[in-house]
């Protein structure tokens, strides 16, 4: 286990660094120019300026030089200076990181949980009706382009329906309470303010269902894929005999073997969860992290696409990392292969 | 006899089927139209043909944009554009993708080793993400996102194609054919490759929906086609622009969810067929 456990540790330094070095190698390739990806077109011919980027990214040096001050910059946070915002991108990351935490854990709540109770319902009933409505649906989530459901939902429920509020995270016209952990959910339970607390879950439902539904499918198909399995194994036909009740066994005896495989899902999930975030985000003034990335494409904004990019990479990194131990300890089969 | 035979294959498909079918010809639906666009009675997909932001009628079954263009047109006009684009880039993504890995799997050793640590990292980032600094560094594009998506994509291949390769090298018949005294590129292509192209093909299929999605995403984003070329992404974000007339954005989305969905269809079927135990 521990072994495992270290081989798994030691190969994330060394993607780290692939990671890090890719994103030199964009940066540095950007518009045939490094300068470009530093200083904004507007300060270009600003001399002071654009000699004191050289300096600090060491562009007047070689090559290997320039390297070893990337990732000194970067190992104490220094991921460059945004064109747009005028702050270090590392700041603004952090200052919208709790916004979209908060959207991918929702979605993840939503799209997990309908997919496993979908996955369940679709290996039980298997090749009837349900089982195939389960696939059709599961297939349309993850065929959907978030950024059109996300406006043909927000044109339905929040202009012609009304039941939902329009973009962004709670009422323009109200304030934000206090920054506690950034969650907007939480912080307005502890401020103890309820209305304030229902408008930021108002805001929450629309954009969490659109990219929850995105992950529902795989989650669905790969837990009615193990399900099929464990139900086909000799212990619960004698569940079964004892006189189990149908639920019992289903959800007792079976899904609870079934998830383990399904716990690589976390992984996927994530994946498909901060592709998703990054234009469900756009369509709904979403203040997270997807959406700086778009903005900071749409303007060419360099500093902050490749500190995305490296952050982003790294998230996704670790929580692959995640998976795989959580894997390892649960099923013990895993670490002798 | 012969009979027979036709009957039962002409017979009502059933449930399982029905998804393939359906499928598939949505994909024959948008081929047609990607070959034949030029001759079809419709608008001009660049001209200003009515009045600006109409919505759809018995002239403009889609309605018209911000511009006075027919949606419609443009939509089926936008479907050449997203298709060609999306073949090239699974085209040049398993090409080289399986090349790397049939190289890594059957060579092995360090060759293998540097490969192998190209795909992981490559794999380590979120897709979007990547294909957006990429194609933003080379500066927006349809040719450079294109470029993008094809780093994104070819190490799935690689790492499938390894797989399979390292399966198939060490069964009798190609120990058989080495013994036999074939050269390296004979035994790799004549005794390997024939016999890993099923997931790769089945990934292939599947993979081209999500290559139509991330096009159409960058496209979205502002990184791929720009105005005036009828593209779905592009479409999609003037339609966002306009939001509360909504028949600017409903035609190319349903034409990026009946293609992506079409695609789903064909790969989910075949990998069942492949794969009997999902069934």
């Amino acid at each position: 286990m521990t072994r495992f456990i270290i081989r798994r540790l030691i190969s994330i330094p060394l993607l780290l660094l692939g990671i890090v070095s890719i994103a030199f190698l964009i940066s540095h390739n950007t518009q045939g120019d490094p300068l470009a990806s530093i200083v904004s077109e507007r300060q270009m011919d600003n001399p002071e300026v654009v000699a004191a980027a050289k300096a600090r990214w060491g562009l007047d040096k070689s090559l290997p030089e320039q390297y070893v001050l990337y990732l000194r910059n970067l190992i104490t946070g220094d991921l460059g200076t945004s064109f747009r915002t005028k702050q270090g991108v590392g700041k603004d990351i952090l200052e919208r990181l709790p916004a979209t935490l908060e959207l991918v854990i929702a979605a993840m709540i939503l799209g997990v949980g309908s997919g496993i109770v979908l996955g369940v319902l679709a290996a039980r009933f298997r090749n009837k009706p349900i089982d195939h409505a389960a696939r059709l649906w599961a297939l349309t989530g993850s065929s959907t382009p978030v950024f059109w459901s996300g406006l043909i939902l927000l044109y339905i429920f929040s202009v012609v329906l009304g039941w939902l509020p329009g973009p962004g995270r709670l009422d323009p016209r109200s304030v934000p309470p206090e920054f506690m952990t950034g969650f907007l959910t939480i912080d307005t339970l502890l401020a103890g303010d309820f209305a304030a607390f229902g408008d930021a879950l108002h805001h929450l439902i629309l954009p969490a269902l659109v990219l929850g539904w995105t992950v529902m499918g795989i989650v669905s198909r790969l837990v009615r894929g193990s399900m099929l399995d464990v139900l086909s194994q000799d212990y619960i036909v004698a569940a079964r005999a004892r006189g189990a009740g149908e639920l019992r066994v289903l959800l007792n005896h079976a899904l609870r073997n079934a998830l383990v495989p399904t716990l690589t899902i976390i992984g996927f999930t994530f994946a498909y969860l901060i592709t998703g975030a990054v234009l469900t985000e756009t369509i709904f003034s979403w203040p997270g992290i997807g959406s700086y990335a778009v903005e900071a494409a749409r303007n060419l904004d360099y500093p902050a696409i490749i500190g995305v990019t490296i952050v982003g990479g790294t998230a996704f990194l670790l929580s692959n990392l995640a998976t795989d131990i959580a894997y390892a300890f649960a099923d013990p089969r895993i670490r002798l292969s | 006899m012969s009979q027979s035979v036709a009957i039962t294959a002409f017979r009502l498909p059933n449930w399982a089927k029905l998804p393939v079918i359906i499928g598939g010809l949505i994909v024959l639906f948008w081929t047609a139209v990607v070959l034949t666009i030029n001759f079809w009675p419709i608008d001009d997909p660049i001209e200003m043909v009515a009045k600006r932001l109409m919505p759809p009628s018995a002239a403009h079954w889609f309605g018209t944009d911000a511009l006075g263009r027919d949606v419609l047109s443009r939509t089926l006009h936008g479907a050449r554009l997203s298709l060609l684009m999306s073949c090239a880039v699974i085209a040049a993504a398993v090409g080289i993708g399986c090349t790397l890995g049939a190289i890594a799997g059957y060579v092995g050793g360090f060759v293998d080793g540097i490969i192998m640590r190209l795909v992981d990292i490559t794999l380590a980032f979120p897709p979007i993400l990547l294909a957006m600094a990429i194609t933003a560094s080379l500066g927006p594009g349809l040719e450079n996102a294109a470029i993008a998506m094809i780093v994104v994509w070819w190490p799935v291949y690689a790492r499938l194609m390894r797989g399979q390769v390292l399966t198939v090298k060490v069964r009798e018949h190609v120990e058989a054919a080495i013994a036999g005294g074939a050269g390296h590129s004979r035994t790799l292509l004549t005794h390997i490759l024939p016999l890993t192209w099923s997931p790769i093909l089945v990934n292939a299929t599947m993979d081209f929906g999500q290559v139509v999605l991330l096009a159409a995403s960058l496209s979205f984003i502002g990184l791929g086609a720009s105005p005036p070329t009828p593209e779905w992404g592009s479409m999609i974000s003037e339609g966002a622009i306009h939001f509360y007339k909504w028949w600017i954005c409903a035609g190319p989305g349903i034409a990026i969810l009946s293609v992506v969905l079409g695609f789903n269809f064909i790969g989910d079927g075949l990998r069942d067929y492949l794969d009997p135990r999902s069934r």
